[in-house]
């Protein structure tokens, strides 16, 4: 039976090296990357405990321990407390997010591609390339955890000594090696490679939220997360290596479960009955509009929940903003004091910029998916149907500048509620409301870069991205490095007036509107006289 | 009644010449034949003919309208099925089949569901699962579900298995009988040739050959195979045949021009006919004649011959 199941497995592991050789070592080297920047990041932004306490201060708030997790160690709030409390639970998400993506690929993708079948029809085991996926990525987070906890010791800060440092290695470990079996898991009970996908991201977005929810709450519910486990280490604080046992013990349990369904299912099939799809389309679907808000209706959605709680993470921590920043020198660099408005107003402005532009992401998205249905060749079924080009192209655009000012409110909504929820004299809506939506001409003026590209320059059409880009890098940057003047006009965003720190500026706005209204304009009538190539 | 018509069409990419003076013309309750080589450009002049590109001059009309102005009110009354179907991978096949009959207006369900059924589609699957094929039944009963007047179909049974391919081929008959006018752009010659009352032959972007199959046929030689009592003298000196080889049985066979045929088989029955056997020349020996040529002529630089 060994033979029957695992012969070659050797073989397998080798072959999977060889196919993964360079995308296993880039995503440990980046992750292990992303932990040592921040902690050396945090040890020089934050080398006196004065500025630490003052951070710890704004971290205690609900909103907070709901999105990073539970500070331990607050009232002596080191570096190392700082790691486990800030990085390790986003770090334990981008492991697991790994740990999926790759075992999908080695399993269930294999399978559906044909792959396995060629495989199997060799002299190799049943299980052989099920197992030797599920073994490759125990090493890679046996490896991710002990280059992780050494990196972190060979840092030489004080409070991160070598037992926290493996420890906090080993949570991010046992957390991937939880994810790599439940997808091992999945990968036997879907059909498909995305289901397989989606069921264990939901497992991963279930064990946040169930996280959450118990940091905030009921502690006991935080221990059937394993996301949970992960910040339960307590690592550098109180060094609890007993979660680390339970989800490495978990895994083998699970990776069991997984090799025995396998056992038991042909090549090809899945337990969960896939489900067929409508035979007919809604109403809603049938028109160009209902085509383009269906294709991006997640992408739509997942943006949605993206800005509103990027509004709030901003929200949560202006509560205790002002003895934060009396303490930090970078800051007070960013954002010279102005007579007459506190520091957090100031912040505030600041804040609006930026979230302004990130909002200007999706927006930008949604109208350059016009060009991807071209390039895939298939904006042609609607043109050689009764679908005028004004019609097509409207179908982007229309969403795209509803749904920029939809973006922005959703931020500005996260970014209140937050607020009023952690600050003794909060901020007024209205006030928020007004910062933000004064940041919505210079958003419809990359919308209408977008459209013009589309009509005029379709190969150039990626251009609207890098030029917010270039936006974002002049605006968030400028102050800091005094940038001369120039520069940040060739932005529509630096003609915004920011809003209570300048005056409304009338003509600055009209002017933005009259620049998106003319580029739209342009592109519609270029669009409409190009040829298609799709 | 012409339904669509071009006169000399041209279409430039830059300094390349897709299309050099293309006419083409189908009447009403006409099925014509497209072929040409890949690269021709037969999907360039239908893109054309669909206001997906502009040409760069001549003109092109579809129900006495121009294809570039009017192409939304024209494609009301047009079908078109591509022969590279790209669709939406997370859109079902019925959503997409519905989707397609909505957006040229109208949507006839009981047409809808016996195609379906007939093209034997699993419309609940997700497009990402189709194959080539599955995805060309899409475009196809979409096309042929619709009120249409002028199908334009360019290669679309490539993906097709034979059973699927004669029920498409029922369905444009069905369509011919029903008096649309069809434009059929094709590699496979013998659909062509089944189908179409005229063909039109495309080469490097120029019109080379264009009437009905008895008219194109009138311009190749038969191919004869004759065996006989006596040997037959004197045949290579008449005008019109060609390659005369004598096979291992002892029977001649060489080709003829279609006017010569009367007087050669005066000739050979002098010599008391044991076997005759004649084959018209194929649509692929037409095709292949003009593909020859043009093989020929671009080796010696001669330029068309045809």
């Amino acid at each position: 039976m060994w033979n029957e199941e695992f012969h070659k497995t050797g073989s397998m592991i080798r072959f999977l090296l060889k196919r993964d050789r360079l995308r296993l070592p880039v995503w440990i080297l980046s992750l292990v990357f992303l932990t040592m920047i921040t902690a050396y990041s945090f040890t020089d932004l934050y080398s006196s405990q004065g500025e630490r306490q003052a951070l710890a201060e704004t971290m205690q708030n609900p909103a907070m321990t709901a999105m990073v997790g539970p500070g331990f160690g607050l009232e002596n709030y080191t570096i190392g407390a700082m790691m486990a409390h800030q990085m390790l639970l986003f770090s334990a998400i981008l492991v697991a997010i790994m740990n999926i993506l790759i075992i999908v690929r080695h399993t269930r993708t294999d399978e559906e591609e044909g792959r396995i079948e060629l495989i199997r029809s060799l002299p190799v085991g049943r299980a052989s390339s099920l197992a030797a996926a599920m073994l490759v990525l125990l090493a890679a987070n046996v490896l991710l955890a002990l280059i992780t906890g050494i990196g972190l010791y060979s840092l030489g800060t004080e409070s991160m000594d070598l037992n926290g440092s493996l420890l906090y290695g080993a949570a991010l470990g046992s957390a991937g090696l939880f994810f790599s079996a439940v997808t091992a898991l999945f990968a036997q009970l879907s059909q498909h490679s995305r289901g397989t996908v989606g069921y264990s991201m939901a497992i991963l977005g279930f064990s946040y939220i169930l996280r959450a929810i118990g940091d905030v709450s009921n502690e006991t519910l935080s221990w059937f997360s394993p996301l949970g486990w992960a910040t339960g280490t307590k690592a550098f604080v109180d060094n609890d290596w007993w979660p680390v046992v339970l989800a490495c013990a978990m895994s083998i349990f699970i990776a069991a479960g997984a090799l025995y369904l396998n056992r038991l299912r042909d090549v090809g099939s899945g337990f969960l009955p896939s489900k067929p799809g409508k035979k007919h389309a809604s109403n809603g679907l049938l028109s160009p509009l209902g085509l383009s808000l269906r294709l991006q209706r997640t992408s739509i959605i997942s943006w949605a929940i993206g800005m509103y709680l990027l509004g709030v993470s901003y929200g949560s921590v202006l509560g205790d903003l002002e003895a934060f920043f009396a303490s930090s020198d970078m800051m007070n660099e960013m954002l010279p004091a102005v007579e007459g408005l506190s520091l957090t107003e100031q912040f505030l402005t600041m804040i609006m910029a930026v979230i302004s532009m990130i909002c200007t992401v999706p927006a930008l998205l949604f109208m350059l998916k016009v060009k991807g249905e071209e390039k895939q060749g298939r904006t042609e079924h609607l043109l050689a149907r009764s679908v005028s080009r004004w019609k097509l192209l409207g179908s982007y655009a229309l969403p795209s500048f509803f749904f920029s000012f939809v973006m922005v409110l959703l931020a500005v909504t996260g970014l209140w509620s937050a607020a009023y929820s952690t600050m003794e004299d909060p901020v007024s809506f209205y006030s928020l409301f007004k910062g933000a939506m004064v940041y919505l001409p210079a958003i419809w003026v990359m919308i209408g870069t977008a459209i013009f590209l589309i009509g005029f320059f379709p190969a150039l059409t990626s251009l609207s991205l890098f030029y917010l880009a270039y936006s974002f890098f002049i605006v968030y940057l400028g102050g800091m490095m005094q940038f001369p003047e120039w520069l940040s006009n060739l932005s529509p965003f630096g003609y915004v007036p920011q809003i209570p720190m300048e005056e409304f500026d009338l003509t600055a706005v009209l002017l933005l509107l009259l620049t998106a209204v003319t580029l739209s304009t342009a592109g519609f009538a270029g669009y409409r006289n190009r040829d298609s190539t799709g | 009644m012409t339904v669509l018509h071009t006169r000399n069409l041209t279409k430039k990419f830059g300094k390349f010449t897709a299309l050099n003076g293309v006419d083409l013309e189908v009447n009403s309750g006409e099925v014509v034949g497209f072929i040409g080589p890949n690269g021709a450009g037969k999907s360039t002049a239908i893109r054309i003919l669909l206001g997906i590109i502009k040409p760069t001059s001549g003109e092109a009309q579809i129900f006495g309208r121009n294809v570039w102005k009017d192409a939304v009110d024209i494609h009301a009354k047009v079908a078109y099925v591509p022969g590279d179907v790209n669709l939406w991978p997370n859109l079902t096949g019925g959503e997409v089949i519905d989707l397609f009959m909505k957006l040229r207006g109208g949507l006839n369900k009981s047409r809808r569901d016996a195609l379906i059924q007939r093209f034997n589609l699993d419309p609940s699957k997700k497009c990402r699962t189709y194959s080539k094929g599955n995805r060309q039944k899409i475009a196809l009963i979409a096309a042929f579900a619709s009120d249409a007047d002028l199908y334009i179909l360019d290669e679309p049974t490539s993906g097709l298995d034979p059973l699927m391919e004669k029920v498409f081929q029922e369905c444009v008959l069905e369509a011919k009988a029903a008096g649309k006018s069809i434009l059929l752009s094709s590699h496979i010659l013998s659909e062509v040739e089944k189908l179409c009352d005229r063909i039109a032959i495309i080469r490097q972007g120029v019109i080379i050959e264009s009437g009905t199959l008895e008219e194109l046929r009138h311009l190749t030689r038969t191919q004869l195979l004759v065996k006989t009592q006596h040997t037959i003298t004197d045949l290579q000196e008449m005008i019109g045949v060609y390659d005369i080889e004598t096979n291992e049985h002892g029977a001649l066979s060489f080709q003829i021009d279609s006017e010569a045929l009367d007087s050669v088989i005066k000739h050979v029955s002098q010599f008391g006919l044991i076997k005759l056997e004649s084959s018209p020349p194929t649509l692929e020996d037409l095709f292949m004649k003009h593909y020859e040529v043009n093989k020929d002529a671009s080796k010696t630089g001669a330029g068309g011959v045809s």
